[in-house]
C-alpha cells in the first residue's frame, strides 16, 4: 500500500495526465527513498497507481542499479569499475573492502551495516580508486586506510 | 526507383526503402537480427552493418546500418569488403559470449537465424575464453517454453509482443551484459498471440512447448499447404507429421490473409487431430450386455450395409456443416439430393448467415481481405469481441490505429520503417477506432470510445451514424448522448480516407449487422471507398451459406412428416447447435442415423454408423473463409486406418447405393468439376490450386525435405523392408522427399526453404518484394465482390425497446480458448478455457443483492445452469453474458429471457 503522502509526492511529478508512466522512475526513487528498497508488492502498487503494469515497471526498476530490487543494509558502498579506477587500482580497493566486510559485491553484511555494489563510473576519473557511500563520495581511496572511510557509517 | 551501386554493380531499388529491404529484395545476404518485415528498423544489433561510399573516388568509405539507411539515387555501397566483413563477423562473436552451444538440444536447431547467420558471416570458432551467464527460466504457460540462456538480445520479443500486439506482460529488464526478457513473474503470457514469438524470436529462447511433447525437427517434418479450420478468416498454415502424429502448425505467409502471423487457438489448437477418442474405422452400434457399444466394422461391411439406405427408392436427409469442406458438403448434397439437403445450422444461425450474405452479394461496400485490414484508417466495430472471435482480424485492427497517427511522422519526413521515431511521433494518438458492445473488448486498449449496450442499443447506435452520415438512411430513436457519439462516429468515418465498418452475429442480432450495412453503404454512396467486415462463426460457414437451404429445425419437420428412413450427419455435433431436446427426437425420428466425422461427438456417440472422417490434416477440401475467399487445403498425411475425407465417404456411398458410377468422380478434379457445374457460385475454386496434374519440370512437389532422415529405418520395427509410397491421386503433392521442390507455385508452398536461409526469415526470399505478395501471387480466389452501382435499399431501423422488466436477456460471450469445438479438446488450449460463469453489470447485481464470485442459478427454456457471479461495471445493463460453446455447457438459443437467482447452499 502506498500511503497518501507517497501518492501526493508521486503525483507531484506527474505533468501530463496521458503520460503518467513518465513519472516512474521519480516514483521508485520516492518509494526507495521511505522504504529503503523496492519489493515485489510496492512494484505492483506503483505500476498501478501509475497505470502500468508490473512488468513495464520492474522493467524499469531493474535497469537502474540505484534501484534495489533486494534489501540492502544501512550503508550502501558503491565502488567504481570503470576503466579509469581498474586502471589506477580498483582491484586492489575491492579486495581491501571484501576482506574487511567479509562480503562479496552484491551481497550485505551480516550486521546489516553495508551492502557492497559495483558502479559503472561515479565520474571522477581523474582521481580514482573511487566509492560513493550512500551520497558521499570518496576519491583518491587509499586500500590501507579504508577505515577512516567506512568509520563515518554506523 | 532508385538505382544504387553495390560493390559497383548499378541495381535498381525502390524509393524510400532502407538498404537492408533493397538488399533482401535484391537477394543479397546482407545478416541482420533486430529488423523484421513486419515490425521495422530500430538498428539495435548492428549486425546489418555495409560500407557506404561518398562517390566513386572515395575509397574509404564508412560503416552504417543498412537497415537505417534509407535508400537514395546513386548511393555507393559495398557489402563485400573486409572491413564491413570484419564487423559483422564481431557482433556475431559478442552476440555468441552468452549464447550456449546447445543447438543440438535446442528445438530451434535447424531453423534457427542465429545459426543461419552465425554461418553466413564466417564466425566459425568461438574466442570467447569466459564462464557463460546463465538465467532462471520462467513458466510462461502451456504454449510458450522459455530458455533465457539462449538470448541475443535483439529486443525482437517485446517489440512484437508490445508495440506489435499489444501486450503489457513482456518486458525487458536489467540493463548491459545481462539484459533479461521475460515476466515480471512466472505467469501465462496474456496477449492471445503470443505464439508468434517463436517465430518472431530469432534463436530459442521462446518454442513450441506443445511441440516439446513430440518433438521433430524441421527437415523431418511432412508438410502441406494447408488452412486453419478454429475461425472462420482461413489463415494460412503449414502443419507438420511424423510418425503418423500432427507435431505443430506454423504460419505459412500470405499477405492477404495472415501475413506473418497466427493466433494462439490457431497454432495450439490442433492436438485433437492425435485425440486417441477420435473413430478410426466405421463404426456400428450394437447392444452388449444390454448396452449400447459401437463395434468396428471393415469399410466393405459399412458400405454395403449403409450403401442400402441410399439406393434409389429411399429417401435420406443431410445435415451438412459450416466445419466441413465445400466438397464433403457438397458429396452429402449429391448423396442424398439438394431437396433433402439441410444446413448444420440452427434457424437463428442461418438467418443471421443469411443476413450477411445479402449484404455482401448485393451491396456496394467491398469486403477487405483479412490482411488489407491493416490499411484501414478509421474503423467502428459494431458488436463484436474480434479478438475472441476473429483473432487475427482484431490483431490488424491492432495495426491500423496507427494510421493517422502515422501521419504525423510522414509530415516530420520519418521513413514508415524507422521504427522508433515514427513511435515517438505518433505518442499517444491512436485511431480512431470505435468498439460498440455488449461487454468489454480485448481491443478496448486502442479504442477512442467504446460504447457498450444491448444489441438493440448498438444498432440503434448504427442506424443513427448512418443517418447522420446520409439522411436518406432511416433515423432512429436515440437518447441525446448517443445521438452525439454517433455523429462523432459518423464524423470520424467520413474523415477518413479508408473507412471500415466490421460486425458479425456474435451479438445474435440481425438489427446490428443490418446497421453496420446501412453505415458503409451510406459511406459508399457519400463516395468514400469504406469497406464492411463480417466475422463469421466457423472454418467453412460463408461457404455452406453460398449452397443455400434450409436448416436443422427444417430438417425436424421434414423427418417428422415421414418417408426418409435414413438421417446422415455431415461434421457435425447437432448437440452445439440446437437444444438437446430437439437432437434427441431428431435422432430418434429415423431409422437409420449415419455420422461422418472425425470427432467422436455426442452426436457420433448416438448415431448408429460412424464412418470416420478426416481432419484438415488428412485430406483435401476448399474451405471459403468469412469474407468469400476460397482457399485449398492438400493433405498432409495418410491417416491411420479407415481415416479418410468425408467427401470420399460419402462418394464411396453414392456408388455403393447404385446411385453413382463406380468411377464417377475418381479424382478430385473431376469432384471439383462436378461441383462448380452443379453450383455456379462456386465457379472459381477451380483456381484456388494447382490441378493433380500440375507438374515442374514432369515432378510432383515434394511434402518432404530434401534432408528427410530415416525413411528407409523409421518402419523397420514393423518391417524390415521400406514401405512404398502412398500415390497421391488428389494433389500435385507427392507423400515423398522425390519431386522439384524448387518453383513451386505459392498455393504449393507449404515449407520456405533456400540455402543459408533455414528458419522463419526465409520467407523474405519468396516475396515479390518486402511485406509484398508471394512470387507468382498470394493463393486462394475471392468468390464474393461488391456491386458498387447497387441501388439496394438501406434496411429499416430497430424499434428499441429500452423497458427493463424482469426478465434478463442472456447473451453470449466467446472465448477464444473454449468456445470453439476443435482446438477446445486440445490439452494446451483447454487449460486455458474459462470457467463457467455469469456476468452482470455490478449495478444490476447489487440491486438483486448479489456479489461477484457469488453462486446463482440462472434459468433459460427450463433449464438451471448453476454457476459464478461475475459483475462488470461497464458492461450493458440487463444482460446477462455467458460463455459461448464451452464443453459440457448445454447448448443455449441466444438471445434468450433469462431468470438469476442466488443459488441455495446446502
Amino acid at each position: 500500500m502506498l500511503s497518501d503522502a507517497l501518492k501526493r509526492e508521486i503525483e507531484s511529478h506527474i505533468h501530463e495526465p496521458e503520460h503518467r508512466a513518465a513519472a516512474c522512475t521519480e516514483a521508485l526513487r520516492i518509494v526507495q527513498r521511505e522504504r529503503g528498497w523496492i519489493d515485489d508488492e510496492s512494484i505492483r502498487d506503483i505500476a498501478e497507481f501509475l497505470t502500468m503494469t508490473p512488468h513495464e515497471l520492474d522493467g524499469v526498476a531493474t535497469f537502474f542499479n540505484l534501484i534495489h530490487r533486494r534489501p540492502v543494509g544501512r550503508n550502501v558502498i558503491r565502488i567504481c569499475s570503470s576503466v579509469s579506477c581498474w586502471v589506477l587500482g580498483y582491484d586492489k580497493l575491492r579486495d581491501a573492502l571484501q576482506k574487511k566486510l567479509e562480503i562479496k559485491p552484491g551481497q550485505t553484511t551480516a550486521d546489516q551495516r553495508f551492502t557492497l555494489i559495483p558502479n559503472q563510473c561515479l565520474g571522477c576519473c581523474d582521481h580514482g580508486p573511487a566509492l560513493m557511500v550512500n551520497g558521499d563520495l570518496h576519491r583518491d581511496v587509499d586500500p590501507d586506510r579504508l577505515d577512516d572511510v567506512l568509520n563515518r557509517y554506523a | 526507383m532508385a538505382i544504387i551501386y553495390i560493390d559497383g554493380k548499378p541495381l535498381e531499388t525502390q524509393d524510400g526503402q532502407n538498404l537492408l529491404e533493397a538488399c533482401i529484395e535484391l537477394g543479397l545476404n546482407v545478416p541482420y537480427f533486430c529488423w523484421h518485415p513486419a515490425l521495422g528498423s530500430v538498428g539495435a544489433c548492428r549486425q546489418c552493418a555495409v560500407k557506404q561510399y561518398r562517390d566513386e573516388n572515395d575509397k574509404q568509405g564508412r560503416l552504417v546500418m543498412s537497415c537505417m539507411t534509407l535508400v537514395t539515387d546513386g548511393m555507393r555501397i559495398s557489402v563485400d569488403e573486409s572491413e564491413s566483413k570484419d564487423f559483422r563477423a564481431n557482433i556475431i562473436d559478442w552476440m555468441m559470449t552468452n549464447h550456449p552451444h546447445d543447438c543440438p538440444v535446442c528445438d530451434e536447431g535447424g531453423e534457427c537465424h542465429l545459426q543461419d547467420m552465425t554461418l553466413m558471416t564466417g564466425h566459425n570458432y568461438r574466442t570467447y575464453r569466459f564462464k557463460k551467464k546463465t538465467y532462471v527460466n520462467q513458466n510462461l504457460g502451456p504454449f510458450i517454453n522459455h530458455e533465457m540462456n539462449r538470448c541475443i538480445q535483439c529486443y525482437r520479443c517485446v517489440r512484437y509482443y508490445k508495440d506489435y500486439a499489444g501486450g503489457h506482460d513482456l518486458d525487458a529488464f536489467a540493463s548491459h551484459n545481462h539484459v533479461y526478457f521475460g515476466r515480471h513473474e512466472d505467469g501465462v503470457l496474456e496477449s492471445e498471440f503470443s505464439g508468434n514469438l517463436v517465430e518472431v524470436c530469432p534463436t530459442g529462447v521462446f518454442t513450441d512447448k506443445t511441440l516439446k511433447e513430440h518433438f521433430t525437427r524441421r527437415w523431418d517434418y511432412t508438410t502441406a499447404p494447408s488452412v486453419c479450420v478454429h475461425c472462420a478468416l482461413g489463415c494460412n498454415i503449414t502443419p507438420g507429421e511424423r510418425y503418423g502424429k500432427l507435431r505443430r502448425i506454423r504460419n505459412r505467409y500470405n499477405r492477404s490473409v495472415n501475413g506473418y502471423f497466427l493466433c494462439d487457438r490457431g497454432r495450439y489448437g490442433y492436438e485433437f487431430v492425435n485425440s486417441d477418442k477420435r473413430p478410426k474405422a466405421p463404426l456400428k452400434r450394437q447392444m452388449i450386455d444390454g448396452k449400447p457399444v459401437h463395434v468396428p466394422m471393415t469399410r466393405d461391411e459399412a458400405l454395403s450395409e449403409i450403401g442400402k439406405f441410399f439406393s434409389n427408392g429411399s429417401k435420406a436427409i443431410g445435415i451438412g456443416s459450416p466445419r466441413a469442406s465445400l466438397e464433403a458438403n457438397f458429396a452429402l448434397r449429391a448423396l442424398v439430393g439438394a431437396e433433402n439437403f439441410y444446413l448444420g445450422l440452427s434457424k437463428a444461425d442461418g438467418k443471421l448467415l443469411s443476413a450477411v450474405l445479402e449484404i455482401v452479394l448485393s451491396g456496394p461496400a467491398r469486403q477487405p481481405s483479412l490482411g488489407e485490414l491493416k490499411d484501414h484508417d478509421a474503423v467502428l466495430i459494431l458488436g463484436e469481441d474480434m479478438t475472441n472471435v476473429a483473432p487475427i482480424a482484431a490483431l490488424n485492427i491492432r495495426q491500423s490505429v496507427n494510421n493517422q497517427p502515422r501521419a504525423n511522422a510522414k509530415a516530420m519526413g520519418i521513413p514508415e520503417w524507422n521504427d522508433l521515431p515514427v513511435r515517438r511521433a505518433m505518442d499517444t494518438d491512436r485511431g480512431p477506432l470505435f468498439i460498440a458492445s455488449v461487454a468489454p473488448t480485448r481491443l478496448d486498449d486502442v479504442a477512442t470510445q467504446t460504447f457498450h449496450a444491448t444489441p438493440d442499443g448498438i444498432a440503434s447506435l448504427g442506424f443513427a451514424i448512418a443517418n447522420f452520415i446520409d439522411p436518406q438512411s432511416p433515423a432512429a430513436n436515440v437518447s441525446g448522448e448517443v445521438r452525439a457519439l454517433a455523429q462523432q462516429i459518423a464524423t470520424a468515418l467520413q474523415s477518413a480516407q479508408k473507412p471500415l465498418v466490421v460486425s458479425g452475429p456474435s451479438c445474435r442480432s440481425e438489427a446490428v449487422i443490418q446497421a453496420a450495412a446501412n453505415i458503409a453503404w451510406a459511406l459508399c454512396r457519400k463516395a468514400k471507398p469504406a469497406g464492411i467486415y463480417f466475422a463469421a462463426p466457423e472454418s467453412n460457414s460463408v461457404g455452406l451459406g453460398l449452397f443455400g437451404g434450409a436448416n436443422i429445425e427444417n430438417a425436424a419437420e421434414a423427418l417428422r412428416k415421414g418417408g426418409a428412413d435414413t438421417l446422415v450427419v455431415l461434421e457435425n455435433d447437432l448437440y452445439r447447435r440446437v437444444p438437446a431436446a430437439l437432437v434427441d427426437e431428431l435422432l430418434s425420428l429415423a431409422k437409420h442415423v449415419l455420422v461422418v466425422d472425425h470427432q467422436y461427438s455426442a452426436t457420433a456417440q448416438k448415431a448408429e454408423y460412424v464412418l470416420p472422417g478426416a481432419t484438415f490434416a488428412e485430406g483435401d477440401g476448399t474451405l471459403v473463409n468469412n469474407i468469400g475467399r476460397a482457399q485449398r487445403m492438400m493433405q498432409v498425411f495418410n491417416p491411420e486406418g479407415e481415416i479418410t475425407e468425408s467427401w470420399r465417404w460419402l462418394r464411396r456411398l453414392r456408388a455403393a447405393s447404385g446411385k453413382g458410377r463406380e468411377d464417377e468422380w475418381i479424382s478430385f478434379d473431376s469432384f471439383l468439376h462436378a461441383l462448380v457445374a452443379e453450383i455456379p457460385a462456386f465457379s472459381h475454386i477451380l483456381d484456388a490450386a494447382p490441378t493433380a496434374a500440375f507438374r515442374v519440370g514432369g515432378l510432383k512437389i515434394p511434402r518432404q525435405s530434401h534432408r528427410y532422415s530415416g525413411r528407409t529405418a523409421m518402419k523397420a520395427n514393423v518391417a524390415v523392408s521400406e514401405t512404398g509410397v502412398t500415390a497421391d491421386p488428389d494433389s500435385p503433392m507427392s507423400f515423398s522427399m522425390e519431386g522439384f521442390s524448387m518453383m513451386t507455385p505459392a498455393a504449393l508452398m507449404s515449407s520456405f526453404w533456400t540455402p543459408g536461409w533455414n528458419s522463419a526469415q526465409s520467407i523474405t526470399r519468396f516475396q515479390e518484394e518486402v511485406n509484398g505478395p508471394l512470387e507468382g501471387g498470394d493463393p486462394g480466389v475471392r468468390l464474393i465482390e461488391p456491386q458498387p452501382d447497387s441501388a439496394v435499399p438501406y434496411f429499416d431501423a430497430v424499434e428499441t425497446n429500452e423497458s427493463h422488466d424482469a426478465a434478463w436477456t442472456a447473451l453470449p460471450l466467446y472465448h477464444i480458448y473454449g468456445s470453439e469445438e476443435l482446438s477446445a479438446s486440445s490439452p494446451a488450449v483447454a487449460e486455458l478455457s474459462p470457467k463457467p460463469y455469469a456476468m452482470l453489470h455490478s449495478d444490476d447485481a447489487r440491486a438483486r443483492g448479489l456479489l461477484d464470485g457469488d453462486a446463482v442459478t440462472v434459468k433459460i427454456d427450463g433449464q438451471e445452469i448453476s454457476t459464478s457471479l461475475k459483475t462488470n461495471d461497464t458492461m450493458a445493463r440487463g444482460v446477462v453474458c455467458l460463455p459461448a460453446g464451452l464443453e459440457d455447457a448445454p447448448y443455449i438459443e441466444f438471445p434468450a429471457a433469462a431468470e438469476i437467482l442466488r443459488s441455495v447452499t446446502s
